[in-house]
C-alpha cells in the first residue's frame, strides 16, 4: 500500500516529478505534492465537481481519478487560467455576473465550464444548463454563473 | 435620508472575487504547517448505546500513527457551552468532545487518531475497535420522551411565548382550524467541508486556530476558558470560507480536540472533514411537527393562534441551545395581527445527529406553519386567500409595532414596514388574476399546475454591539477592522463601501479585516443578518469620526478650515478654491496620531425586513417531479448597500429554501442509521432545479434604528419558499391542505396524486 510510484504531472505546461502511492487521488496529488491549492475538494465522491481539473482537454472530476493514471497527462487548472493580470474571459464574467460568493465552488465551476466551451463554443442555451447542472453551487443558486457562462462564450468566439 | 450615494446603493463588482477566481484563496484545506499531524475522528456506529470499551492497540502500531485519544485523556475539558438561548436546564444536555459513557448518534466522535498523514489516519480509525451495548432508540420527536442518562429524559425544556387572552378567542371564535404540519431535516451543507488547524506558537506561548469561521471572538473566549488559558494567549485566524448558513463556524468537538492536541503535541494538528463526516456530524436543523390551530371570525380575521409544537434537537444541546425553537414560537406571527397568541415548543432529543440554526433558523419552519394556516382559513370560509391575508396584515400606521414577547434577549418591536403595498407591487408583478386563469385553463387542459403566495417578515441585525476601527497606514492604505466575519456573503465589498461613502477615498482603496481576533478586541461575528446593519453603523461611526480627525490634522498643516477641504480619492483637497492638496500618505506620515478612530453601534432591537414570494410549478403526474415554471421575490431591504449583493443573497437563499421544499432530507432507518451520507442520497438543487428568478427589490421602510436605514439581506430568499411551495402544489392539485410535510419530495408528490 505505501509503496510509491515515480510520475510526472503536468500542470499548466509545469511539470512535477512526484513519487505518490498507487491510491493517491489525482487532486491530493495536485494540491498537497505539487503545491496548487486552487483546485478544491467538495466531497471526494464524483458529484459536486469542484475539484474538476481538465485533463487532455477533458473535464475530469480529480477526486475520482488516481494520480498515477494521469502520468504525462496534461492537466490544466485554475491557476493556469489568467494570463498575468489579465483574467480569462471566463474568470472576467464571473466577478462581471457576481457569478460566486463564497469562491469554494467557483475553480470547478471554472474549469468545466471552459473546457465545454473550448469544445463547444456554439453549444445551445438548454445543454450549456445540463452541463453546468454537473456542478453544484451552494451559494448563487446558480443564476449568476449560467449569465456569467453565457457572456463568457461570447466573448470566447470573438477570440 | 437614503438617496443613492457615490458607493452606497451601487452595485460595484466585489473586492473578494479575484483571488477566488485565481485559485489564490486560502480555504482551511490550503493551510498547512511544517511538521504538522493529521486528526482523523472515529465515530460511532451506533445511533444509541452504552460506551463498554475502545481498544486502540491495533491501530497505534500502525506505522505513522502518533497517537490515540478517547474521553479519558481530555476528562479535565468542559463540554462545549451555548452561544445563545443557553437556558439553565439544558445544560445537562451538552456535548463533551469525545463520548463519555454513551454514545447518542451515529457519527458521534468517540476518538481521536493522530498521525503523520491524512491517509495513514484514515486507515488506522478503522482499526479502532470500539465496544458498544446497543439501547432502544428514539426518533420521533413527538412521541413519547425516553432516557437521556440516568437524571435526565428527552425532553429538555418547554419554551412558551404569548400575548393576549387565548382561551377567550377560542370562546368567542366563528371558527376553528386546526392544521398538523412537519418540517423535515436538513441544512446548510456549504461545499466547504469544515476544518481546524491548530497550532501552538511556543516562543510566544500562543495557541492559534485557523479555519475559523462565524464567530472567532466568541470562540476564541471559550476555547480560552476550556484550555485553561489566558485569551489573549489563544487566536483565532478566518481564512476564506466556503458557504456559512448557520451552521459553520459554531464550535464543534474536533475544534476543541485540535486545540487541546497542539497543546499536548506540541505539533500542528490539521483537521478536514470528508463529506459523509460533514453530512452526520456538522449540525442539522429544521425538524419540527407543528399543531396549530387558527380561532377565526365570521369575517376570516385571526382572533388568536395556539401552536404546540415539537422540535427534534438531535442528540445533544449544542452552542445553539433553545435558539431555532425560540425563533420559531417568537416569529410564527409573521406579518399579521393576532390579537391572541401563545406557542408551546417541546425541545425534545432524538438518537440523531445534533442540530444548530440553519439559515433563517426557526422562520423557514414556522412560516411555512403559518401560511399553511393562513391558506387553511381562506379555504375554510371560501374567502380567497390573498384577499384573508389583506384583512389580517399589519398596517403600515400600526408601526413599531410591539409583539409582546422576546426573543434573543430583545422584545420583538417590528420597527417599519409596509406590508400590503409589498404584497400588491408583487401581486401586479406577477400579473397574478391572470396567471391563476391561464392556470385554471391548464388545468382544464389536464396539466396539474398551480401558483402559491406567501408572506413573511424578516429579523435581522442582532446586536447587542459591533466595533470597528478605521486606520489609515503611512502609506496611504485605509484599513477596516472589525471583529465580523465573511463567508462569502460580500461582508469586505460592502463594508469598504459603507467607509467609503463616508471617507471619500475609493472603495477599491479599502481593505477590510475581518475574523482576525488578534487585530480587534472584540466582536460578534457573521450571524443572524446582523453584519450590514450592526458593523455597517459602526464603520461609518467610525469613518466619519476618521474624516474629522483628518481633515482637523489637514487643516492645520494646509493653513486653513476643515470645512474647506475634502477627502477625494487618495488626497485632501481644498472645496474653497485652487490651492495645494495633500496627499493622503503624507498626511498619515506627519500626523500618524489622527490616523485612526473607532467606532462602536450599540442596538437593542432588531430589525425586521419582509417580503413575499409568487410561485408558479407543474407536477409531473409519471415522475412525480415539481418543475418550477415562474419564482418572483418581493423583499424590502430597509436600504441596500450593494443590489446586486442583495439580489445574489435572494436567489443563492432561494434556492436552498428549494432543497429544503423539494429535495433535501436527512432519513433515518428504524436503528437510526443515517441514510443521506453522500452527495447521491443527499439532493441538492442543481441549475437545472433553480428557475430564473424575478427580484423586485424594495426600500419602503429604512429601519429607523441605524443611520442608513439598513435591514439585513441574508434570509428572505429562502424564508417562505416552504410555505409557497406548498401553496402552489395544493393549487395544482385543486386540494387545499394537501401539503402537510416538507419537503415535498417525488415519491410524496406521487402519493398525493394517487390519494384522489
Amino acid at each position: 500500500m505505501s509503496e510509491k510510484t515515480a510520475i510526472t504531472l503536468n500542470i499548466n505546461d509545469r511539470d512535477y516529478s512526484i513519487k505518490t502511492e498507487p491510491r493517491r487521488t489525482l487532486v491530493d496529488a495536485i494540491r498537497e505534492d505539487c503545491g496548487q491549492t486552487g483546485t478544491h475538494i467538495g466531497c471526494e465522491h464524483g458529484i459536486c465537481g469542484a475539484c474538476t481539473v481538465i485533463v487532455n482537454g477533458e473535464p475530469v472530476r480529480s477526486c475520482l481519478m488516481f494520480a498515477v493514471q494521469a502520468d504525462g497527462a496534461r492537466i490544466r487548472t485554475v491557476e493556469g487560467l489568467a494570463q498575468g493580470d489579465k483574467l480569462h474571459p471566463m474568470q472576467q464574467a464571473f466577478m462581471d455576473h457576481h457569478g460566486l460568493q463564497c469562491g469554494f465552488c467557483t475553480p470547478g465551476f471554472l474549469m468545466l465550464a471552459v473546457s465545454v466551451l473550448e469544445r463547444e463554443p456554439n453549444i445551445g442555451d438548454d445543454d450549456l444548463i445540463d452541463v453546468l447542472s454537473s456542478n453544484l453551487c451552494r451559494c448563487t443558486g446558480y443564476q449568476n454563473i449560467i449569465k456569467a457562462v453565457r457572456a463568457a462564450a461570447k466573448e470566447m468566439r470573438k477570440r | 435620508m437614503p438617496v443613492k450615494g457615490k458607493f452606497v446603493g451601487r452595485s460595484v463588482p466585489r473586492l473578494e472575487d479575484r483571488p477566488l477566481l485565481t485559485g489564490q484563496g486560502r480555504f482551511a484545506g490550503d493551510i498547512s504547517f511544517p511538521g504538522q499531524w493529521h486528526m482523523r475522528i472515529v465515530r460511532s456506529p451506533v445511533a444509541h448505546g452504552r460506551l463498554k470499551s475502545i481498544d486502540a492497540k491495533a491501530a497505534l502500531t500502525f506505522p505513522g500513527v502518533h497517537a490515540i485519544w478517547t474521553h479519558a485523556d481530555i476528562a479535565d475539558i468542559p463540554p462545549i457551552g451555548f452561544r445563545l438561548t443557553g437556558l439553565v436546564e439544558l445544560e445537562a444536555y451538552r456535548q463533551t468532545a469525545l463520548a463519555q459513557r454513551y454514545v447518542r448518534y451515529v457519527g458521534e466522535p468517540v476518538a481521536a487518531v493522530f498521525a503523520t498523514d491524512p491517509y495513514i489516519a484514515e486507515d488506522a480509525a478503522d482499526l479502532v475497535e470500539i465496544n458498544i451495548a446497543p439501547l432502544p432508540v428514539i426518533l420521533d420527536a413527538a412521541g413519547q420522551p425516553g432516557p437521556f442518562d440516568e437524571h435526565h429524559d428527552t425532553e429538555t425544556s418547554v419554551i412558551e411565548k404569548k400575548s393576549g387572552d387565548i382561551d377567550a378567542a377560542f370562546r368567542v371564535a366563528e371558527t376553528v382550524v386546526a392544521l398538523d404540519l412537519a418540517i423535515g431535516r436538513h441544512s446548510g451543507v456549504p461545499m466547504e467541508t469544515r476544518g481546524a488547524i491548530a497550532r501552538y506558537d511556543e516562543a510566544n506561548d500562543v495557541l492559534e486556530m485557523h479555519g475559523a469561521a462565524k464567530v472567532p471572538h466568541w470562540n476564541r473566549d471559550r476555547l480560552a476558558l476550556m484550555l485553561g488559558r489566558h485569551p489573549d494567549k489563544v487566536q483565532l485566524y478566518e481564512g476564506h470560507v466556503g458557504g456559512g448558513f448557520g451552521i459553520r463556524g459554531e464550535m464543534y468537538p474536533e475544534d476543541v480536540l485540535v486545540c487541546a492536541a497542539a497543546l499536548k503535541f506540541r505539533k500542528p494538528i490539521k483537521w478536514i472533514e470528508d463529506r459523509r463526516e460533514h453530512l452526520i456530524a456538522a449540525n442539522h436543523s429544521r425538524q419540527q411537527r407543528h399543531r396549530i390551530r387558527a380561532a377565526i371570525d365570521k369575517h376570516g380575521r385571526i382572533l388568536g393562534i395556539d401552536d404546540e409544537f415539537f422540535h427534534d434537537n438531535g442528540a445533544y444541546m449544542r452552542t445553539h441551545a433553545a435558539t431555532v425553537p425560540d425563533l420559531a414560537a417568537a416569529m410564527l406571527p409573521g406579518p399579521y395581527r393576532i390579537p391572541a397568541y401563545r406557542a408551546r415548543a417541546h425541545i425534545r432529543l432524538t438518537n440523531k445527529t445534533p442540530c444548530g440554526t440553519y439559515r433563517s433558523p426557526g422562520r423557514y419552519e414556522s412560516t411555512f406553519v403559518r401560511e399553511r394556516l393562513i391558506d387553511a382559513i381562506a379555504a375554510k370560509t371560501g374567502i380567497d386567500a390573498i384577499e384573508i391575508r389583506r384583512r389580517n396584515l399589519i398596517d403600515k400606521s400600526a408601526m413599531p409595532y410591539s409583539l409582546g414577547f422576546s426573543t434573543l434577549g430583545t422584545d420583538i418591536v417590528y420597527d417599519s414596514g409596509d406590508y400590503a403595498k409589498l404584497m400588491d407591487r408583487l401581486l401586479e408583478a406577477a400579473d397574478w388574476q391572470n396567471m391563476r386563469e391561464a392556470l385554471a385553463r391548464r388545468r382544464a387542459a389536464g396539466e396539474k399546475v398551480g401558483a402559491g403566495f406567501a408572506m413573511f417578515v424578516e429579523k435581522s441585525g442582532l446586536g447587542p454591539y459591533d466595533k470597528v476601527r478605521v486606520e489609515v497606514s503611512p502609506g496611504g492604505t485605509v484599513e477596516v477592522i472589525t471583529g465580523v466575519a465573511s463567508i462569502g456573503q460580500g461582508v469586505e465589498t460592502a463594508m469598504a463601501q459603507i467607509c467609503a461613502e463616508t471617507l471619500g477615498v475609493d472603495y477599491t482603496r479599502i481593505n477590510v479585516v475581518h475574523g482576525q481576533t488578534d487585530r480587534i478586541d472584540k466582536g460578534m461575528g457573521a450571524f443572524a443578518s446582523r453584519v450590514t446593519v450592526m458593523c455597517g453603523e459602526a464603520t461609518r461611526m467610525a469613518s466619519v469620526k476618521l474624516r474629522d480627525a483628518m481633515l482637523g490634522a489637514a487643516a492645520e498643516l494646509m493653513q486653513t478650515s476643515p470645512d474647506l477641504l475634502d477627502i477625494v480619492g487618495d488626497e485632501i483637497v481644498r472645496t474653497g478654491g485652487p490651492g495645494t492638496t495633500m496627499k493622503l500618505a503624507a498626511l498619515a506620515t506627519a500626523r500618524p496620531d489622527a490616523m485612526t478612530a473607532e467606532g462602536e453601534f450599540k442596538s437593542s432591537h432588531m430589525v425586521y425586513p419582509y417580503g413575499a414570494h409568487v410561485v408558479q410549478l407543474k407536477l409531473d403526474t409519471e415522475t412525480g417531479a415539481v418543475a418550477i415554471e415562474r419564482y418572483l421575490v418581493a423583499f424590502d431591504i430597509g436600504k441596500a448597500v450593494n443590489p446586486m449583493l442583495v439580489e445574489g443573497q435572494i436567489i443563492g437563499g432561494l434556492a436552498q429554501g428549494l432543497g429544503g421544499a423539494l429535495f433535501e432530507e436527512f432519513t433515518y432507518t428504524d436503528g437510526g442509521d443515517p441514510l443521506a451520507v453522500t452527495f447521491a442520497d443527499y439532493l441538492m438543487p442543481t441549475s437545472r432545479e433553480v428557475p430564473a428568478v424575478e427580484t423586485f427589490l424594495s426600500e419602503d421602510a429604512p429601519s429607523p434604528l441605524n443611520t442608513y436605514g439598513f435591514k439585513g439581506a441574508g434570509e428572505g430568499g429562502i424564508t417562505p419558499v416552504g410555505a409557497a411551495i406548498a401553496s402552489a402544489i395544493d393549487d395544482a392539485l385543486q386540494r387545499p391542505g394537501a401539503v402537510t410535510q416538507l419537503p415535498v419530495t417525488p415519491w410524496r408528490v406521487k402519493a398525493l396524486l394517487r390519494t384522489r
